[in-house]
C-alpha cells in the first residue's frame, strides 16, 4: 500500500513554499466510510496530504539528509468539504526554520476557496541513539520523481533543482542490482 | 525601546495559548507550562518558534531545556541533580526560580519546573 496523499507538486521554491494538487475521486475506498451515500475525502487525510507536502518542502533544504517527522499539528479549521471530483491544492509556507526543526503555515484551497488551514511543526529527529533511515534512499527518489518534485522544483535564484548525488548514487546502485537479479534468473531458467 | 513586561507577558501568553489552546485565564505567571498548562515535550519546539517569531529573538534549545546537564553522570546521580548540577543549572538558567526544584531534584520533575514567569524572565534577559 503507498501513503501518498497528494498527486503531484505544482510548484516548489526551495526553502521557502511548495504548492501540490490533489484530485479526489470515487474510486478511492475512504471516501465512502464517513457518511454513507455522501462521498467526502476525510479531513484527516487532507491533513496527512498538507503535512507531506510540508514534510517535502522541510527536507529538502537539506537535501533529505535530515530525518524529518511531523511532530505537531495546531490552529486547524476546516471550511468545507472535499467531494469527488474537486482538486484540492495544498500549499505549504516556511515560516521558521531552525536546528531541531521547522514551523510550517499550511492551506488547502477548492479552487478559490479556502478549503483548510493548518500550523505544522516538523522536527528533526536525533540521531545520537538511532542512525536508521526513515525511507531507502532509491525507493524515496522514486517517490519525489512521482511527485514531480525534479520537475517543478526551483532554487531560490529561480536555477532547476538538482536531484541529490546521494539519491542517484543509491538509484543507479538499485538498478544495477535489479538488471544483475534479471540476468542471473535469466541463466538459471537456461 | 525595550519591551515593557506586560508587554512581554502579553505576547508570551498569546504565544501559549496558540501552542497549547489553553484558555487566557489559565496563562497566569505562576502557571507551569507542564504540570499547569499540559506542555509536552514536543510543544517546546512549537513555543520556541513562536516565541523566536514575536520577539524577533533566537533561543537555542539548550538555553532553554539544558538536556546536557540533566543527561551529565558528572551532575545526576541516582536520577537526582547532585549540589554542582544545580549550580550548573542556575549558572546556566538565571531566569528560572529553582527553589521549589531544590527541595527535590529529581530530574523527572526538571519538566515540570519552568513557569510562564521563567519564560517572560529569558525573553527579557535576551532583549536586554
Amino acid at each position: 500500500m503507498h501513503w501518498y496523499w497528494f498527486d503531484r507538486f505544482t510548484e516548489f521554491e526551495s526553502g521557502r513554499a511548495a504548492t501540490a494538487i490533489k484530485n479526489v475521486s470515487l474510486a478511492e475506498d475512504h471516501l465512502h466510510d464517513y457518511f454513507p451515500g455522501y462521498p467526502v475525502m476525510p479531513n484527516s487525510l487532507i491533513l496527512e496530504g498538507m503535512a507531506q507536502v510540508a514534510g517535502t518542502l522541510v527536507g529538502e533544504v537539506n537535501e533529505f539528509e535530515e530525518r524529518v517527522v511531523l511532530a505537531k499539528v495546531s490552529n486547524v479549521r476546516f471550511h468545507a468539504l472535499a467531494q469527488p471530483g474537486d482538486t484540492l491544492t495544498y500549499k505549504a509556507t516556511i515560516d521558521s526554520l531552525g536546528p531541531d526543526g521547522a514551523f510550517i503555515v499550511g492551506t488547502s484551497h477548492l479552487g478559490d476557496q479556502l478549503q483548510a488551514e493548518c500550523e505544522f511543526c516538523l522536527a528533526f529527529l536525533d540521531d545520537r541513539n538511532e542512525t536508521r533511515e526513515l525511507f531507502k534512499p532509491d525507493d524515496f527518489l522514486r517517490m519525489l520523481r512521482v511527485f514531480r518534485l525534479f520537475e517543478v522544483g526551483r532554487n531560490a535564484d529561480g536555477s532547476p533543482l538538482r536531484i541529490p548525488e546521494r539519491l542517484l548514487r543509491a538509484e543507479h546502485a538499485s538498478n544495477s542490482q535489479a538488471v544483475m537479479d534479471r540476468a542471473v534468473n535469466r541463466d538459471d531458467k537456461f | 525601546m525595550p519591551a515593557s513586561k506586560e508587554e512581554v507577558f502579553k505576547k508570551v501568553q498569546t504565544a501559549l495559548i496558540d501552542a497549547l489552546g489553553v484558555d487566557e485565564d489559565d496563562v497566569t505567571p505562576e502557571a507551569t507550562l507542564v504540570g499547569d498548562l499540559g506542555a509536552e515535550s514536543i510543544d517546546f519546539l512549537d513555543i520556541v518558534f513562536r516565541l523566536e517569531k514575536a520577539f524577533n529573538i533566537e533561543i537555542p534549545r539548550a538555553e532553554l531545556f539544558p538536556e546536557d546537564i540533566l543527561t551529565n553522570p558528572q551532575y545526576v546521580q541516582d536520577g537526582k541533580v547532585t549540589a554542582n548540577g544545580l549550580t550548573e543549572l542556575k549558572r546556566r538558567m538565571p531566569f528560572a526560580d529553582l527553589t521549589k526544584f531544590e527541595s527535590n531534584p529529581a530530574v523527572q520533575e526538571f519538566g515540570n519546573l519552568l513557569s510562564v514567569s521563567d519564560m517572560c524572565r529569558y525573553v527579557e534577559s535576551k532583549l536586554k
